[in-house]
């Protein structure tokens, strides 16, 4: 199955069964490791990519699904020397242990400031049509897609508030 | 997962003439292929519907909104329309799956997922809804999450959506396509079946049959709210939900738009209940009646048991919630 992808702003092409997830495209048709498998459920988040801007699961979905789409993977978030500021707040606030659901964190967390700054309320905002602050609360809600087992969590919701300027 | 045939639809009539072969469709995809890694689906065609032109919200002539059946969760949920006419639907799709689960899944698949009953995931077990005939294992295993309404002898799996609930309570029709290009609009109560001697047919859609878009009637007067019970506060299926939309005039409840999840093989409505409740001054004593009436015929199974009062109190605190002023 030919399929087109742009994967962090590079135009791919691949030849693929069609069975191959997005995820598996990633990690081991393209050599992208960064984006992680642990659960290949869309139980845990580690797979959290972007794909023309949103953030899901590359896990459950298939690559051919995607022919032209734009997918961001955490390598093109940032790279060693040019770290996002989400990045440089999950090192300096420590969000982090053994960081193998790292890279699906920051993913889903720039994503997730995205859909704050666009208004989009969550199951915890209390007025629907009124803009949700970057509380405590509203992080660990927006980012229940992203299990950490090393329960770095609060840490990383500090990292997240840092990143988007909220205890600078 | 099985190999299959990959097709991509080039219209809404070529999908159905496709999977009236034998094709089964894909739009999210999140259920549908968790559920083929595990091999408890094995479809030996996928007809991907996703660059159909069904991604639309569109106002309808009477004031409701036609939803097409691939926009997704999030989009609905996040619509400054469904915010402020429909809130119990936004609310319900909130409660729902994660951030990233709603960004791909659709609401026409969200009306079709599948139970999470982990006898119907589990291939070494029986199960009547998997593999019919062979036997419900729920019955007497761990069924804490399972149904205690609208269960048979065969099955007693719950339907987990919660937009299902949300969309039960706000009497929306979904819209449909046939292979032969005929249309037609069920309601949810018509679209799901309950699970019988045959838990395996869980709607009334025949092969090929596409749901194009859900109707959703113009918005009503009345406060609404979607309460959900779970075992952990985000990111779980509902133990019980309430999507509850109640008006009151002059002290007495003119509207009483009720439905559950986390009960049942579906979407729960009992007219009878909202028949109990239209015309009456609200009061905590009026409510328990309520309650009683709902679960009248429920029907625990061990580990369930405590769904029953569990949904008697979480029925109490909404109808209190959404009647709050009334009882000042």
């Amino acid at each position: 199955m030919e399929t087109k992808l742009t994967i962090n702003g590079t135009e791919q092409r691949l030849d693929l069964d069609p069975r191959t997830t997005l995820l598996d495209a990633l990690r081991h048709h393209l050599g992208l490791t960064g984006s992680k498998k642990g659960c290949d459920h869309g139980q845990c988040g580690a797979c959290t990519v972007m794909v023309n801007g949103r953030r899901i699961n590359a896990c459950l979905t298939l690559a051919c699904m995607h022919d032209g789409d734009e997918v961001t993977t955490i390598e093109g978030i940032g790279q060693p020397g040019n770290l996002s500021p989400l990045q440089e707040a999950f090192v300096s606030e420590d969000g982090f242990q053994c960081g193998y659901c790292t890279p699906g964190q920051i993913c889903s967390a720039t994503a997730m400031l995205e859909e704050i700054s666009n208004g989009w309320p969550s199951h915890v905002t209390d007025d629907l049509s009124g803009k949700a602050d970057l509380t405590p609360e509203e992080i660990s809600e927006r980012m229940s897609g992203n299990l950490c087992r090393c329960s770095a969590y609060p840490n990383i919701v500090e990292a997240i508030r840092k990143a988007a300027g909220e205890n600078a | 997962m099985r190999p299959f045939d990959y097709t991509r639809a080039e219209d809404t009539e070529a999908a159905a003439r496709q999977a009236a072969g034998g094709g089964t469709f894909i739009a999210g995809g999140t259920n549908l292929l968790d559920l083929m890694k595990l091999e408890v689906m094995t479809p030996e065609a996928l007809i991907d519907i996703n660059r159909l032109d069904l991604a639309e919200i569109e106002e309808t002539d009477d004031g409701g909104l036609r939803v097409g059946a691939l926009v997704t969760n999030s989009d609905l949920a996040n619509d400054a329309r469904v915010r402020e006419g429909w809130p119990v639907l936004s609310r319900a799709l909130l409660a729902g799956a994660s951030g990233q689960l709603r960004n791909k899944a659709t609401t026409g698949g969200n009306l079709l997922q599948r139970t999470r009953c982990l006898y119907f995931y589990d291939r070494a077990m029986p199960c009547n809804k998997r593999e019919p005939g062979t036997g419900c294992s729920a019955k007497d295993g761990f069924n804490r999450i399972l149904a205690v309404l609208g269960t048979s002898e065969h099955c007693i799996a719950t339907h987990p959506s919660d937009m299902a609930v949300a969309m039960r309570a706000l009497g929306a029709e979904v819209e449909t396509l046939k292979e032969d290009g005929s249309t037609r609009r069920l309601t949810l109560d018509d679209l799901y079946l309950l699970p019988g001697d045959r838990p395996d047919q869980e709607t009334v859609l025949e092969a090929g049959e596409l749901i194009t878009a859900v109707v959703l009637p113009a918005p009503v007067e009345g406060k609404q709210t979607y309460r959900k019970v779970r075992d952990r506060a985000s990111y779980a299926f509902a133990l019980v939900s309430v999507a509850g939309i109640v008006d009151i005039e002059d002290g007495r409840i003119t509207r009483a738009d009720l439905a559950f999840g986390g009960l049942a093989p579906k979407p729960w409505r009992n007219a009878e209940v909202e028949d109990l409740l239209t015309g009456e001054t609200p009061s905590e004593d009026l409510f328990n009646k309520a309650a009683d009436l709902l679960l009248a015929e429920a029907k625990g199974y061990g580990a369930n048991d405590f769904k029953i009062p569990l949904a008697r109190r979480t029925l109490v605190s909404v109808l209190g919630e959404l009647t709050e002023e009334a009882q000042q």
